[in-house]
């Protein structure tokens, strides 16, 4: 033993090695897994079975709902009554059957329902060229969702009378078709606007700054409800009294100011996110702001925010709901008007109703934000190293 | 020799492409532009006005209302009350929900966002299926089920769902026990406060007696007692004296109706439901991020110096987590709060619904009504966010 300098006395180091410890039973296999995951200790097992209690309430009852005690056919409410059918009815998918069409088009004439139906193929077509990241001249797709598609989309659902195609009024449009015009267009009306107004947020130019700023929070700051009220109630008094707009148009315009806004912060984020040095990249080839921004800093900073950009449209595509609240006929509004229909008043009919809508929003939403997931990854696969 | 090089100090632009004289035109035009459209709408908002014979001004508010709301925290009556009182009525109920709203949505989204990360498999599934779905349909197809579907389903008065503790549950809303003050029952709150006050003095010099010596106080305890104990002996000895300071008062069931109690209408009981419910799946998703934003040697740390799992989470992890968590939070109560607006789908009597709704249709007042309603809600989001951009501040990490 050698004599060293004396230093403090480690008493909380252990003197003796532990006596090693069996080995796990069961290191692999299902029961292994469940032992880790499910019944590590007496407070896991008991969330373990809080959530299957949880589970067991929920499931079968769902189950038996929707699936098992459903009424897939018929004609009218004796369908879905129990006291008709002498068991217990689930949901009424019956009801859902008959009225698709209504759900789908409202009062859309039946004879001009094919518009509809290309107009539906062209936003399709449109939103798959944008979101496959591997497409073939992107440019010329957002050139075709953001220009040409518009134009096309509004001369097929309002009517061109020129080309023979009748006018059909907004009044008579209803359903997903309206829900998925006002997103369309908050859509492709909010991503332009919002880019301009998140440069205007970033301009040197105090002015420019202060108007960008004041109009974004103001927006940022309401409930989008006293927006479609005041889209609704003001705007027809903000203009010359000889000229009305269309009672589609006002929760239109609404609707894409309010998410042009929230939009504009995303890009804000996405501008951020670039290094001063490619702007001074950019202005040092001789570029002007307008070049530099068009050729270097958006493309970059739009293709950091796409994630951002995809959940906006989450958030606007079910706010579109809300348009109901101002008496458009939109899906939602066509489901409260089905529901009264008397040739279909039984008990199931409203809940099958709301659980048809919330499938379809469902789908919607859930299916983009799995795409901003996968843009995320992929776009992080060039940080990973 | 002809001179060739160029003159002395800066180069002579013209003044087309001076970047200050056209930033300055670009400006006035922009303000021009501003300007052009605020005097089109203001003129032509006077000129309809003025055809339409609606007199402009704040004056409609001292005019009586004529209209009943169903659930009014201040007194409120049709034949008396004004438009003005409307408006507070509604201003009142839409901040009611919202505080409310609030303090379920958290609870119930920190659960569910620690659920999501728990180890225990089955947990963690459940929640993230909570989130995805709740998160994945519009709120207000969520309100409507409750309110339509849910509630309306419920049974009759006459055989409510009774729950323990006197609740009970029917189509007409939900009914609980009320509490009622008595006059020197002002001696319990006093005493709540004198015992909040000792505790965060007793906290104080807890720090200080630490920060000095090392030694450790039990904070948590003593405090708790004095909160909760304070308030339970002034109540105690209240009784004693003989003068009970609240009695609650039961909801009876009658042969047709529940009598008595606080009766929460199913429009109330509907929103506060759904929003939290909503608003719970986006914070719970905050939190979660926020907990993953802490690097894991930060545990790893906290535990290798002897912290266990309990304290590593409340004095490691959670600090770092909060400064992540804050302003996303903030944001989700602001959504919440404006979300209340979506009342006025199922009739619940909030801002938007009386005053945006009945009182506009009434007195035609447009501008002023939106103008009032918006201000509103623009102030509850300037002050929200002004008060927790402070806290944040306060947690937020400090760096040279």
């Amino acid at each position: 033993m050698t004599a060293g300098p004396q230093t403090l006395p480690l008493s909380y180091i252990r003197r003796e090695p532990i006596p090693p410890a069996p080995a796990p039973a069961l290191v692999s296999g299902p029961l292994a897994w469940a032992r880790a995951n499910l019944f590590s200790s007496p407070v896991n097992t008991a969330l373990t079975l809080l959530a299957l209690v949880i589970v067991v309430l929920v499931v079968p009852p769902l189950l038996r709902f929707l699936v098992l005690d459903a009424v897939f056919t018929g004609e009218n409410r004796d369908a879905c009554r129990p006291e008709v059918l002498g068991r217990p009815v689930g949901a009424c998918w019956a009801f859902v059957a008959q009225k698709i069409n209504y759900f789908v088009y409202g009062s859309y004439p039946i004879e001009a329902r094919w518009r509809v139906n290309v107009f539906f193929a062209m936003a399709a077509l449109g939103v798959g060229w944008l979101l496959w990241l591997d497409a073939p001249r992107r440019d010329l797709g957002a050139a075709y969702f953001f220009v040409v598609f518009p134009l096309a989309a509004y001369a097929l659902l309002s009517g061109f009378p020129l080309v023979g195609i009748e006018t059909v009024p907004t009044s008579l449009w209803g359903g997903m078709l309206v829900t998925i015009v006002v997103s369309l267009v908050g859509i492709v009306a909010s991503l332009p606007l919002g880019i301009l107004l998140a440069l205007g947020r970033r301009s040197r130019l105090p002015i420019v700054r202060l108007a960008c700023v004041i109009f974004i929070e103001f927006w940022r700051g309401v409930p989008l409800i006293t927006v479609l009220f005041m889209a609704n109630v003001m705007l027809p008094l903000f203009l010359p009294g000889d000229i009305t707009v269309d009672r589609l148009l006002r929760p239109l315009i609404g609707v894409a100011l309010f998410s042009a806004a929230y939009m504009a912060e995303v890009v804000r984020g996405g501008l951020q996110a670039i290094p001063k040095g490619q702007t001074e990249g950019a202005n040092s080839l001789g570029l002007s702001y307008w070049q530099g921004m068009r050729l270097v800093i958006l493309p970059q900073a739009l293709r950091i925010v796409i994630p951002g950009i995809v959940n906006s449209f989450i958030a606007l595509f079910k706010d579109t709901t809300l348009v109901s609240i101002v008496g458009i006929f939109d899906f939602i509004r066509t489901i409260e008007s089905a529901r009264i229909d008397p040739n279909w008043a039984a008990p199931t009919v409203v809940t099958t109703g709301y659980a048809f809508a919330a499938l379809f929003y469902f789908v919607f939403c859930f299916g983009m934000s799995r795409y901003a997931l996968f843009v995320e990854r992929r776009l992080a696969a060039g940080q990973t190293r | 020799m002809p001179n060739t090089s160029p003159a002395s100090g800066p180069p002579r632009v013209s003044p087309l492409n001076d970047p200050k004289v056209r930033g300055a035109a670009y400006q006035i035009l922009l303000l021009l532009g501003i300007g052009l459209v605020a005097w089109m709408a203001i003129s032509n908002a006077a000129e309809n006005l003025r055809n339409a014979r609606i007199a402009s001004g704040f004056g409609f508010l001292g005019n009586t209302a004529g209209f009943d709301v169903s659930q009014a925290l201040v007194p409120f009556a049709a034949a008396t009350s004004t438009y003005g009182a409307a408006f507070v009525v509604g201003l009142l109920n839409t901040l009611l929900v919202a505080v409310i709203g609030i303090a379920v949505a958290t609870v119930l989204g920190f659960l569910i966002g620690v659920a999501r990360l728990s180890p225990n498999w089955m947990l963690a599934k459940l929640a993230t299926v909570y989130v995805e779905v709740v998160r994945n349909i519009p709120l207000l197809l969520q309100l409507l089920f409750w309110y339509v579907a849910v509630l309306a389903a419920l049974p009759g008065a006459r055989d409510s769902l009774a729950f323990p503790g006197s609740v009970f549950l029917n189509q007409r809303g939900l009914y609980v026990p009320k509490p009622i003050l008595a006059a020197d029952a002002w001696a319990i709150p006093a005493a709540f406060g004198i015992g909040v006050a000792a505790a965060l003095a007793y906290r104080f010099r807890a720090r200080r007696e630490q920060a000095r010596t090392g030694r450790q106080a039990p904070v948590g305890l003593v405090g708790l007692a004095l909160v909760l104990g304070l308030p339970l002996l002034a109540w105690a000895g209240l009784a004693l004296a003989g003068l009970s300071p609240v009695t609650v008062e039961l909801p009876v069931k009658g042969t047709f109706n529940l009598r008595g109690g606080l009766q929460l209408f199913p429009e109330f009981v509907a929103l506060v439901l759904g929003l939290s419910i909503y608003t719970a799946a986006f914070i719970a998703e905050v939190v979660r991020s926020g907990i993953q934003a802490v690097a894991k040697g930060q545990t790893e740390a906290a535990r290798a110096l002897g912290l266990r799992p309990g304290p590593t989470l409340r004095l490691v992890v959670i600090p770092q987590a909060m400064r992540v968590i804050v302003p996303p939070l903030t944001s989700q109560y602001l959504n919440l709060t404006k979300n209340s607006s979506l009342a006025v789908a199922i009739g619940y009597p909030d801002l938007v619904q009386v005053f945006m709704g009945t009182v506009l249709n009434q007195t035609g007042q447009a501008v002023e009504v939106v103008a009032i309603t918006m201000a509103v809600y623009l102030t509850i989001s300037l002050v929200t966010a002004t008060g927790m951009n402070l806290y944040n501040r306060r947690v937020a990490l400090i760096e040279r």
